[in-house]
């Protein structure tokens, strides 16, 4: 008997696959009735937690417009930059809007989503005491990081200096307090939006020149060419209208020149 | 050396398997470097943990009540809470509560580094299955041969020592070769605080350049490779320590 069952339940799933791999996404987007995003919620004001453990912030905003425009209901999936990917690639979420810079090698793993909705560069966040004002000054010393950040190893070989590196974003921050680095080497956005809490106005500051600008991309799983239009379409969009600058000053981050210069682009197209 | 490594980088080309930790110099240095620092936390842990459980044995049989229930709290304490917890309690918990020391930045610094933390918390975790694994030795040892030393005129101390722990290590060491297979295993949780060993550095290179299965095969080939090479050596001093005759 009881192998009979499995015998049945093996033959179902070999016919469920097949079937499965024809359909593409937004076809199961429609079906299943759930739109599946994943979003940073370490990462404020592009995607955190509010009080009451909903994630909310600049891209949950982006992900509800998606679900929106398909019509269908929104859930967010907190991922980390070491997991974003693995994630869409074994489709655990249809599409990733997490802070994503935009790399080659990455393009090799997901489908980009262009234009490129956002841009950043690199910056630490140092605790006062250290007084630099050139990178090459930080030879040597020991940096908090976050596990799956691209330029790690490019500030590494680059600066000299010893990255010690942490899942999210949480952890090097505590790590920073404790003493355990000097300075947290991260996106220049989310250090600029930290220096604007009470907890870390005091004590620490960001004296170094932005290095190394990176858009960001929206991403997809690859092949889903359909899904990937759409989206792109609906990105022209945003800039055309400044529903990221709309965003931003929403979420209190001072419009970036990328997003001033996008908008200017397509304002007129 | 260089044509070596082009037969690596023609590899990723031909067929997408991307090996960065052979052709590419700075992963290759950081995945050494990740196996060495594996290797050391391995051998200083499992020092400490078996000297620890020698000494915890020894303790648990102790005429004093509350020598012998600090053992019981240490071992209940680190045997029956996941070692990750431990790291984690001790590297962001404990590790705030301690003195610091002013670096040459005059930033207060813990005077512990994540490599430490990582090698107490590890040993302490592994000591407390073998203060139990020791004490299951201890216990097999016929009442009969610790009487006969006493009457030889041997202190608890000498009689530990020279009779019921040669005799002990030797019962319980396939149960204490688990462990310490065990323990080489439980060192990768030593990533979590950042401790560059080998699957902190494979999970960098991965996030670097996204070749999440070659790493993953990488790594589960280094570890047969190690924890393998820990089994021969434990095997070899089995077979060393065989007394003939007694059925130990």
């Amino acid at each position: 008997m009881r192998r009979s069952i499995l015998a049945i339940s093996m033959l179902a799933a070999a016919a469920a696959l097949p079937g499965a791999a024809a359909a593409d996404v937004l076809d199961r987007i429609k079906e299943r009735g759930t739109l599946v995003v994943g979003v940073k919620t370490d990462y404020k004001p592009f995607g955190f937690r509010d009080p009451s453990g909903a994630i909310i912030g600049i891209e949950p905003d982006m992900a509800a417009e998606v679900a929106k425009k398909l019509g269908v209901k929104l859930e967010l999936v907190s991922v980390v930059s070491a997991n974003r990917m693995e994630f869409l690639k074994q489709g655990k979420i249809d599409l990733m809007i997490a802070t994503m810079s935009d790399k080659p090698e990455r393009r090799k793993v997901v489908q980009v989503i262009e234009p490129l909705y956002y841009s950043d560069a690199v910056n630490v966040l140092l605790s006062d005491k250290v007084k630099v004002t050139k990178w090459e000054q930080l030879k040597g010393a020991k940096l908090c990081g976050t596990t799956g950040a691209f330029y790690n190893k490019d500030v590494a070989s680059q600066y000299g200096t010893d990255i010690i590196s942490f899942d999210g974003s949480e952890k090097p921050l505590i790590a920073l307090k404790q003493g355990n680095c000097i300075g947290y080497l991260y996106d220049q956005t989310f250090i600029a939006g930290k220096l604007l809490d009470d907890e870390w106005k005091q004590g620490y500051h960001m004296p170094l020149p932005g290095i190394m600008e990176t858009p960001w991309a929206i991403a997809v799983a690859p092949g889903e060419d359909r899904f990937a239009k759409m989206l792109s379409d609906m990105t022209k969009a945003w800039m055309k209208s400044g529903q990221i600058i709309a965003l931003e000053k929403k979420w209190g981050v001072k419009p970036t020149d990328y997003s001033e210069r996008m908008h200017k682009e397509y304002k007129g197209s | 050396m260089e044509g070596f490594y082009d037969w690596f980088r023609w590899l990723y080309d031909a067929t997408g398997i991307n090996l960065t930790i052979i052709y590419d110099a700075f992963d290759r240095k950081r995945m050494i470097s990740g196996f060495w620092m594996t290797v050391r936390l391995c051998l200083i842990c499992i020092a400490l943990s078996v000297a620890i459980g020698v000494v915890g044995a020894w303790l648990q049989g102790s005429r004093l009540k509350w020598t012998r229930r600090g053992v019981q709290t240490f071992i209940a304490l680190f045997r029956d809470t996941p070692p990750l917890v431990q790291i984690y309690f001790f590297y962001f918990g404990l590790g705030a509560l301690l003195p610091r020391v002013e670096n040459a930045y005059g930033i207060p610094e813990p005077v512990l580094t994540n490599v430490q933390w990582a090698v107490l918390s590890l040993s302490l975790f592994a000591g407390a299955f073998n203060v139990e694994i020791f004490r299951s030795g201890i216990e097999a040892v016929p009442k009969a041969t610790v009487e006969a030393a006493e009457a030889l005129g041997y202190s608890r101390l000498r009689a530990y020592i020279h009779v019921v722990l040669p005799l002990a290590f030797r019962i319980c060491l396939p149960a204490l070769n688990n462990n310490i297979v065990n323990l080489v295993k439980t060192t990768t949780l030593a990533y979590a605080i950042a401790v560059p060993e080998m699957l902190y550095v494979a999970k960098q290179i991965w996030s670097d350049a996204t070749n999440v299965p070659e790493m993953m095969v990488f790594l589960l080939l280094a570890y047969v490779f190690l924890v393998g090479w820990v089994v021969w050596v434990m095997g070899r001093i089995e077979r060393a320590l065989k007394v003939p005759g007694i059925g130990l």
